[in-house]
């Protein structure tokens, strides 16, 4: 496998997360559930930015707890505030390769290939207060792709944008994974809309999984309650 | 991850260590300097001085009498400005109210002089229609003066976003309530300009209390003496180092006192420009009466601090400027103040965002938001511990060490890196703050750490309040007369001091040009370092 979460807890008052699941190579998870839920704790333990109270987490067989966020293989998009915005485009970009901006030539094709992937080539030198809302998530994106990290996390960066632009997005995601070989795992509050680009979902509730299997069935026929009710009350796209 | 954060939390306290290893040294060396000169005193009977039992209750009746008036005239003028939001020249109006902030005391001490004295414009008028009765201007009534003065337009500033926080739903809520004059004022206004006061209080209370340039020149002898004018007199005429030492701890104590319940309010007290306030759906603004009140409120407000500064603008430039400016003490006090407000400020600027990007990194890094507060009290130190008890306790360490004629300047460049460091610490920690729970996890995530993160993330950010407290900062340091005049000494005369004694010889001709320069060099240097560092 290539995500391995094992029996990972993190305390935070009288709220627990206790998760542990599995994720291929190359795949897309969707995590679903409802706010407070602990999702975003989630991906937060899994890029390094909360310290869990016991569990593992393994990337191809390799136990990445002790790293620092910077030095982990994976990579993460906020809902917001993903870009500085006294940046260009291409400056914000261009940090994924070098956090002091001191770009080589072998970076400089890594960025501009990731510039053309995210179609951001004609406006790099603008400011993201410059830009639409899709185009800073695009170069939010583009930086992920710079990275060259091999699992990408996204927590909820599409939440704010209109309908279409947001399907554009996900279409964008799911090319991107598939050239180049990103496992990615997005917390989203509309599966369906996710569910032509995420192959497994999981339900959380709680600080626990409920459900976990293919997104297709997984949304068909839902076992338990809660995820029931979740659904219920979930915008349709 | 635990060895991780050891290392990141030692390596994040690096910079604000060795701020607080600065300031331990200079406060830390100070009081026990005062401590051990204070030692061999016998404390019951300098407590049963009568002499220093007055300079106690006078300052504390002088401070309470100033916030009193302060505060009192600063409500009804503020709301004024509050309720008239749109009149022409506003905005000029509340950015002219931050001039007595960066006026030099002793600058605006020569202009309530020139406005009120007996040969003043106001002062002589009084004198011819009264049949000889004087304003008494030397004495508590000239202290109060100044220091309305110099807390009115503070006050105000602080005061105006309680309007701006109300609501324009409260508004248009009374108006289709009916609700209107003295109602509009008990059930919305003054729930939302209460809270405040305590704040306000406090620290004017606490300014005044050790207001030191105010009260030594219009103070007029001994019956209006402050602890801080008491202690400089200890030290400069009566030699008595033990005296001062105990006077020190005395202002010390209650200062701490005061600092400590004004630690409780800091945080609604920021100034602000007062230009956001909507009064539009007030439904009290028609009236004319309270049109006819508003208007002469900011007006009395506006004469009562603006005069004064006209008249150093105009008795300056009808000064003999050629005389004074080709006298080589003016320039070399000049080169001294200059070197000072730069020493204390450069200074000031490397303590206040190392103690920032400490307490940033502890707040959100390490998650400890109670080691990140104590970065940004350390800074406010100054607050408890006035610039004058640490000038006195290094005036006693430069005396023991005999080295009075070649420490001075640093001290008072130390001393007066400590009196604007708080300044500096809230125009700095901030914009660090907000940017730091913006960005930390996709700074932590890009690696981005140490000079790089600085460099190109959080300088960017912050170089505009940094530019803007770095040019307060140097204009409140080249005009601060404070611990200039304790080690005032052949050689180490700053320009302000300069002033003071042309003041002191009545040779008002060459004070006022004196006057006019310092507040140009003042307000230049605020503009030039605001323009240079900021843009």
């Amino acid at each position: 496998m290539f995500l391995e979460i094992d029996d990972l807890e993190l305390q935070l008052n009288a709220w627990r997360l206790r998760v542990s699941l599995t994720l291929g190579q190359g795949e897309c998870l969707a995590l679903i559930g409802p706010s407070g839920a602990g999702k975003s704790t989630l991906l937060s333990l899994i890029a390094g930015f909360e310290e869990p109270r016991r569990g593992s987490i393994q990337i191809n067989g390799r136990a990445i707890d002790h790293l620092d966020p910077a030095s982990r293989p994976v990579t993460i998009m906020f809902q917001e505030n993903n870009l500085f915005n006294h940046l260009s485009l291409y400056d914000n970009v261009a940090l994924g390769c070098h956090p002091g901006l001191k770009l080589n030539a072998s970076h400089k094709v890594r960025i501009e290939q990731a510039m053309v992937a995210t179609e951001l080539t004609q406006i790099a030198s603008r400011l993201p207060a410059e830009v639409s809302g899709g185009e800073r998530q695009r170069a939010a994106l583009a930086r992920c792709l710079v990275q060259q990290r091999p699992l990408l996390l996204l927590d909820e960066p599409f939440a704010n944008l209109d309908p279409r632009l947001r399907h554009e997005m996900h279409s964008l995601v799911d090319d991107l994974r598939k050239a180049n070989g990103l496992t990615v795992v997005i917390v989203t509050h509309l599966p369906d809309e996710i569910s032509r680009i995420a192959e497994r979902t999981v339900f959380i509730h709680d600080g626990r999984v409920l459900e976990h299997g293919p997104t297709a069935e997984l949304l068909a026929r839902p076992r338990t309650a809660e995820l029931i009710h979740y659904l219920k009350f979930t915008p349709q796209p | 991850m635990i060895r991780g954060r050891t290392l990141i939390g030692f390596r994040g306290s690096l910079p604000g260590a060795l701020s607080l290893a600065f300031l331990l040294t200079i406060i830390g060396g100070a009081l026990i300097a005062i401590l051990s000169a204070a030692g061999s005193t016998h404390l019951i009977s300098i407590f049963r001085d009568p002499y220093l039992q007055k300079v106690v209750l006078f300052t504390l009746w002088q401070a309470s009498l100033s916030t009193l008036l302060s505060v009192g005239f600063a409500v009804p003028v503020a709301r004024a400005l509050a309720r008239r939001s749109h009149f022409r020249g506003r905005a000029f109006l509340v950015h002219l109210l931050g001039l007595p902030v960066v006026m030099p005391v002793i600058v605006a001490v020569f202009g309530l002089i020139a406005v009120y004295g007996k040969n003043g414009l106001l002062g002589s008028l009084i004198l011819n229609l009264s049949n000889g009765v004087a304003l008494p201007l030397y004495g508590l009534g000239g202290i109060l003066l100044a220091h309305v003065f110099f807390n009115l337009p503070l006050a105000i500033r602080i005061l105006l976003p309680a309007w701006q926080a109300i609501p324009e739903e409260s508004w248009k809520l009374a108006g289709s309530l009916g609700i209107s004059g003295g109602s509009l004022f008990r059930f919305i206004e003054w729930p939302a300009v209460s809270q405040h006061l305590p704040g306000i209080c406090l620290i004017v209370f606490l300014l005044c209390f050790t207001s030191f340039a105010v009260v030594l020149t219009l103070g007029g002898g001994p019956a209006s003496t402050t602890i801080e004018v008491a202690i400089y007199q200890s030290l400069r005429y009566d030699f008595e180092p033990a005296q001062a030492a105990v006077l020190a701890l005395i202002q010390l104590a209650l200062c701490t006192l005061v600092a400590i319940v004004l630690l409780k309010w800091i945080n609604v007290l920021t100034p602000s420009s007062g230009r956001r306030i909507d009064s539009r759906h007030r439904p009290d603004l028609a009236r004319a009466g309270g049109r006819f009140l508003d208007a002469a409120l900011i007006l009395a407000a506006g004469s009562f601090l603006f005069v004064p500064v006209l008249a150093v603008l105009l008795q300056g430039i009808r000064g003999p400027i050629i005389e004074v400016i080709s006298q080589k003490v003016l320039w070399e006090a000049t080169l001294r103040s200059l070197l000072i407000a730069f020493g204390a400020t450069a200074t000031a600027g490397c303590l206040a965002i190392g103690l920032a990007l400490s307490a940033r990194l502890f707040r959100f890094s390490l998650k400890m938001p109670r080691t990140s507060n104590f970065w940004i009290l350390i800074g406010s130190l100054s607050l408890a511990i006035p610039p004058m008890i640490i000038g006195t306790g290094l005036f006693i360490v430069l005396l023991r060490a005999d080295a009075v004629d070649r420490g001075t300047l640093i001290v008072i460049s130390a001393v007066n890196a400590l009196m604007v460091l708080p300044y500096l610490l809230r125009s700095i920690a901030p914009p660090l703050m907000q940017f730091g729970h913006q960005h930390h996890r996709l700074c932590a995530q890009l690696g981005l750490a140490g000079w790089q993160r600085f460099r190109l993330v959080d300088w960017p950010v912050i170089r505009r309040p940094v530019a803007f407290a770095l040019g307060l900062g140097a204009a409140l340091s080249f005009g601060d007369m404070g611990v200039a005049a304790l080690l005032d000494t052949q050689g180490a005369t700053t320009l302000p001091v300069l002033l003071f004694h042309q003041m002191g010889a009545y040779r008002f001709d060459e004070a006022a040009v004196t006057a006019l320069l310092l507040t140009t060099i003042s307000l230049t240097l605020f503009w030039l370092i605001d323009r240079l560092v900021g843009r």
